[in-house]
């Protein structure tokens, strides 16, 4: 153990702006969450309620990734090899999901 | 020093080794590699439920006309309406709800312990792990009662036909859900809700086991000997990943 303080280490002082930044962020995911919430019972089911919920679910794993697992300060090359796969899984998660819904055609 | 002899410098660093292109600690980096592999799983489940979810017969009607039959796809705010101490009563989505809110909050003690752990404070540190743990261990009860009601089912039941594991065709009234018939809609649905939220779950247990490992340490002052509180860090990444997760779930189960 290479550190010089005998009695532990040296505490950092609270930094406020960053604490706040903190919650102001898990206000924005909450405000989102009670959005989604409402508009599961005020608006008719359909294409364009799942589109905004799956935008409005993109929207908080936008900010958990990069507020709380602060992936946006990573060097680059480790950004994009998380980010660039994610971006093809939603989008074959879409895909399959058209896909599922020729097969109902088929079925029925 | 020149910026030309720099610059050789780091090349001659590129094939020497000991550098570090990726600018994270080996711990941090494992992790990340993990948590991808693990968005790679859940993905699956995703993808698997959207293309089931989507082959099966929507419900046509008003959600308040809502009868459950194995012909259709539930509407989940039907189907997730009870809440605890409150026997038979319609809350839709109450529940599901504050559990979300749980995650959501027990993530933020968790970003505060991070934070913490980059200003070397032992106390803050300790205290919001504490949180993040009871809001964890919070969120798994939640998560068990939602299980045991979804297995047992409302009082009325529901009249279905189905094949059985005898292979025979039968008609009855059934009560909760297993992994053969429920009460609530095609097989599947059951199905999928047991693997989607039980593997989630299954994440959520080995998280509050990491966050105990985690708060135990910081508490008796190890990774204070240490030098820094990178486990923190690292176990944070897992504990958000594990919100991430739910966030997902809540949209495609409960909310679509």
């Amino acid at each position: 153990m290479a550190h010089d303080h005998k009695n532990g280490l040296e505490v950092i002082p609270r930094d406020p702006a960053k604490i706040k930044k903190i919650w102001m962020t898990a206000l924005i995911l909450f405000i989102i969450t009670a959005v989604e919430f409402v508009l599961a019972f005020t608006m008719p089911r359909g294409l364009l309620l799942y589109a905004i919920f799956i935008i409005l679910t993109i929207v908080k794993a936008y900010y958990i990734m990069m507020e709380f697992m602060h992936l946006g300060e990573e060097a680059k090359p480790l950004f994009y090899s998380i980010i660039v796969p994610i971006i093809f899984l939603v989008w074959l998660v879409i895909a399959l999901m058209k896909e599922g819904s020729e097969i109902f055609v088929m079925r029925w | 020093m020149s910026s030309t002899a720099i610059e050789i410098n780091s090349k001659r660093g590129v094939w020497g080794g000991g550098n570090q292109p990726l600018k994270a600690s080996y711990g941090k980096l494992m992790m990340w590699f993990f948590l991808l592999s693990d968005i790679f799983t859940f993905g699956a489940f995703l993808i698997t439920y959207g293309a089931i979810r989507m082959s099966y017969p929507a419900y046509e009607g008003t959600s308040a006309e809502f009868v459950s039959s194995n012909q259709y796809w539930p509407i989940p705010e039907m189907i997730f309406d009870a809440i605890p101490l409150v026997h038979g009563g319609h809350f839709p989505l109450v529940f599901v709800g504050l559990m979300t809110f749980i995650l959501i909050l027990s993530s933020v003690t968790m970003v505060l312990a991070v934070e913490a752990g980059h200003r070397n404070d032992r106390g803050d540190v300790v205290k919001w792990l504490l949180w993040t743990l009871l809001g964890g261990i919070t969120f798994l009860s939640c998560q068990a009662w939602e299980w045991s009601h979804f297995i047992h089912g409302t009082d009325e039941g529901t009249m279905i036909e189905y094949v059985n594991s005898l292979n025979r065709v039968v008609s009855e009234t059934v009560f909760g859900a297993n992994l053969v018939v429920n009460e609530y809609g095609p097989a599947a649905f059951a199905q999928l809700f047991f693997v989607i939220t039980g593997f989630h779950g299954f994440h959520v247990t080995i998280g509050v086991v990491l966050l105990f490992l985690a708060f135990y340490q910081a508490a008796v002052g190890i990774y204070e000997q240490r030098g820094h509180y990178e486990m923190v860090e690292k176990i944070g990444l897992y504990w958000h990943f594990v919100d991430l997760v739910w966030v997902f779930v809540f949209t495609f189960f409960y909310l679509i």
